[in-house]
């Protein structure tokens, strides 16, 4: 049993009075809402006191009509002002009187019913099935059943957007991680088996806390991959916490997971093994926390000619191709620098131009061979402008040095070592 | 089905399938290095699930070496860790060098030698990464000598476990047996054209291997 009530300009109102009875309820239109009605009567009795009942809820003119299908009782809402109670099995003989074009068909159908002169359910519900099927084709079909009042159908529920939230007010301000954690861990249960039922994972989560007498604390989690696992998710967080820990006693603590669809891939057979995502994640968490945020990532090559200039960024290697390039084997390879960083101050004494003796407490010794020296300079334009003098330097020690010369300062500096 | 295409699909299946042990062929097994001379000195490359050696004084083409291979890996679309005990490592130099950036994580443990076994340990522990290089090439002697041999044993299990080609880069040999292959680097001579410096001339040398001897190639700038 469906009920339905339409108010036109009154939408809002429809759906707050419809959700007093029922959480089944469709918003066909604005101004039409119907609500699932099985199983009311034990609580409002038969069909016309429930009608009384959402009529008296409504507080405005509505109509309102009670049948055994969904479409049977929007057509007749539409229809026919008040309360309406179709009986079951009565229904095309309440509806005929209706206008046909309540039925809402698509427009070469409701042209061609104007044209062969049907005017109300009634008339569409007395042509011949087959010949109707052989006209207007299955859609036409389907209207006919709706005239009938035989259309069968669910109900589509309005969803609202899903939220994934969790909050625990504690009975006394927590200090330690520890006791901390055991909440955390509640909560990110929770979570995740509310992300598991609806077939979801999260690619983010939000942690804020609120602190006894200090401004709240906050920390968010962006994973490269969407996640389910409520393990990492705390470990994650643990290590989170112990490296920036909160200021103060915690008061309150609110988790939100950022709702996504879970990860599906297939991995070639032929591939090269990687990381598992979750693992990998975890894992580079755990570095994190030993060597600190900056330390842990991959390099990448910033676009200018300023020496030893990168950035790093989340290590998320691509997939593998097929069909990678082969190996190449060569008979010798590029020398490498291993750097100074920060690049170690040095003295060195120069003769006629050329460097022969290098004065630092690290390295230190007579220079063997000297090549260069190579200008390097640029961006003039700003406040941390390189303008330098290179050398490669060959020490009676042992090893192979770059230097450099300041030409503002005139220091000089050790930069690196080929290796 | 004639004898070439049974021979054919033999070699495909070979090549594409991990066999057992007696029927595995070296290549599947080992790393190449990117350089000839160290190739024919390892018989084909780096062992992958063993801990490498390569150690030698300062400008003696250890980091050359590890990244060559390094650039070996990743050109086969392999994950790589460089654990770097002293924040030495020049991403330039790697990227010259034909290293796919993209395909390594690079863990600067800023001089504690003991933050970089347990990266290198959790990394590897982790799964999937296919070449991880500890680098301790500029880690002071006294602290290099003072890991334990149960750490590189640690260090060793996890690799084998894992099927993950681990090498350390340090001045002296510090695993002992715990490594299944140790390359020792000399630098031979500096070469230089005119004003500018070009290459170093390198000798190496393995070490608990069946084809021990010395080879020389050069590491150009």
């Amino acid at each position: 049993m469906y009920a339905c009530l339409h108010a036109p300009g009154n939408g809002p109102l429809l759906v707050e009075c419809a959700s007093a009875f029922s959480p089944h309820i469709e918003q066909t239109t604005p101004d039409t809402v119907i609500l699932d009605a099985r199983g009311l009567e034990a609580l409002y009795g038969p069909p016309p006191a429930l009608a009384r009942e959402i009529e008296r809820r409504a507080g405005v003119p509505v109509s309102i009509a009670i049948a055994s299908n969904p479409d049977a009782a929007m057509h007749a809402a539409r229809g026919i002002r008040g309360v309406t109670i179709i009986p079951s099995g009565r229904e095309a003989e309440m509806l005929a009187p209706l206008p046909v074009n309540l039925l809402a068909g698509p427009p070469e159908i409701a042209e061609l019913l104007d044209l062969w002169g049907i005017r109300t359910f009634g008339d569409f519900a007395k042509l011949p099935p087959l010949g109707v099927a052989a006209r207007l084709g299955d859609a036409g079909v389907h209207l006919q059943r709706l005239a009938r009042g035989e259309g069968y159908r669910q109900l589509r529920p309005a969803e609202e957007p899903l939220r994934f939230e969790a909050e625990m007010d504690l009975d006394h301000p927590v200090e330690l991680l520890e006791p901390l954690s055991f909440v955390l861990a509640r909560l990110l249960n929770d979570l995740s088996q509310r992300l598991a039922a609806h077939s979801l994972a999260t690619n983010e989560l939000r942690l804020r806390l609120t602190l006894e007498n200090a401004p709240g604390h906050a920390a968010t989690l962006k994973l490269p991959v969407p996640m389910l696992d409520a393990h990492a998710f705390l470990k994650m967080l643990q290590l989170d916490l112990s490296s920036r820990p909160p200021t103060a006693a915690v008061l309150k603590v609110h988790l939100a997971a950022e709702p996504v669809k879970p990860r599906r891939m297939q991995r070639g057979l032929f591939l090269p093994a990687a990381p598992e995502p979750e693992k990998l994640e975890m894992t580079v968490a755990r570095v994190r926390h030993l060597v600190g945020a900056g330390n842990v990532g991959t390099p990448e090559l910033n676009d200018t000619h300023r020496p030893d200039s990168f950035s790093l960024r989340g290590f998320a290697p691509a997939q593998p191709q097929p069909n990678g390039p082969n190996a190449s084997t060569a008979e010798s390879c590029h020398l490498c620098l291993r750097r100074f960083r920060p690049p170690r101050y040095s003295q060195v004494l120069v003769v006629n131009h050329q460097p022969v003796r290098v004065l630092s407490p690290s390295i230190s010794g007579r220079v063997v061979m000297a090549r260069g020296p190579w200008r390097t300079s640029g961006d003039w334009w700003r406040g941390d402008a390189w303008n330098r003098d290179e050398w490669d330097v060959a020490l009676e020690t042992g090893g192979v040095f770059r230097l450099f010369r300041e030409l503002d300062s005139g220091r000089w500096f050790i930069e690196a070592a080929y290796d | 089905m004639s004898l070439t295409a049974v021979l054919q699909l033999r070699a495909e299946i070979e090549s594409r399938f991990e066999l057992a042990p007696g029927l595995r062929s070296p290549e599947r097994t080992l790393l190449p290095t990117g350089i000839e001379a160290i190739d024919r000195l390892t018989a084909g490359g780096i062992a992958r699930g063993q801990l490498t050696e390569i150690c030698g004084p300062q400008s003696s083409g250890r980091t050359a070496l590890a990244i060559s291979i390094l650039s070996e890996a990743t050109r086969r679309g392999e994950c790589c860790a460089w654990v770097d005990a002293t924040g030495a490592f020049d991403p330039a130099s790697a990227a010259q060098m034909g290293v796919d950036l993209d395909r390594l994580l690079w863990v600067n443990c800023g001089g504690n030698a003991e933050n970089a076994l347990k990266c290198c340990d959790l990394l590897i522990q982790a799964g999937g990464f296919g070449l991880v290089v500890i680098d301790l090439a500029d880690t002071p002697e006294a602290d290099a000598r003072r890991i334990s041999l149960a750490s590189w044993f640690r260090l060793r299990h996890a690799a084998e476990r894992a099927g993950s080609a681990l090498i350390a880069l340090s001045r002296r040999v510090n695993a002992q047996s715990c490594s299944a292959l140790q390359i020792e680097l000399r630098r031979q001579r500096t070469i230089a054209k005119g004003r500018l410096f070009t290459a170093l001339a390198i000798e190496a040398e393995s070490r608990k291997h069946f084809r021990s001897r010395t080879v020389e190639f050069l590491a150009v700038r």
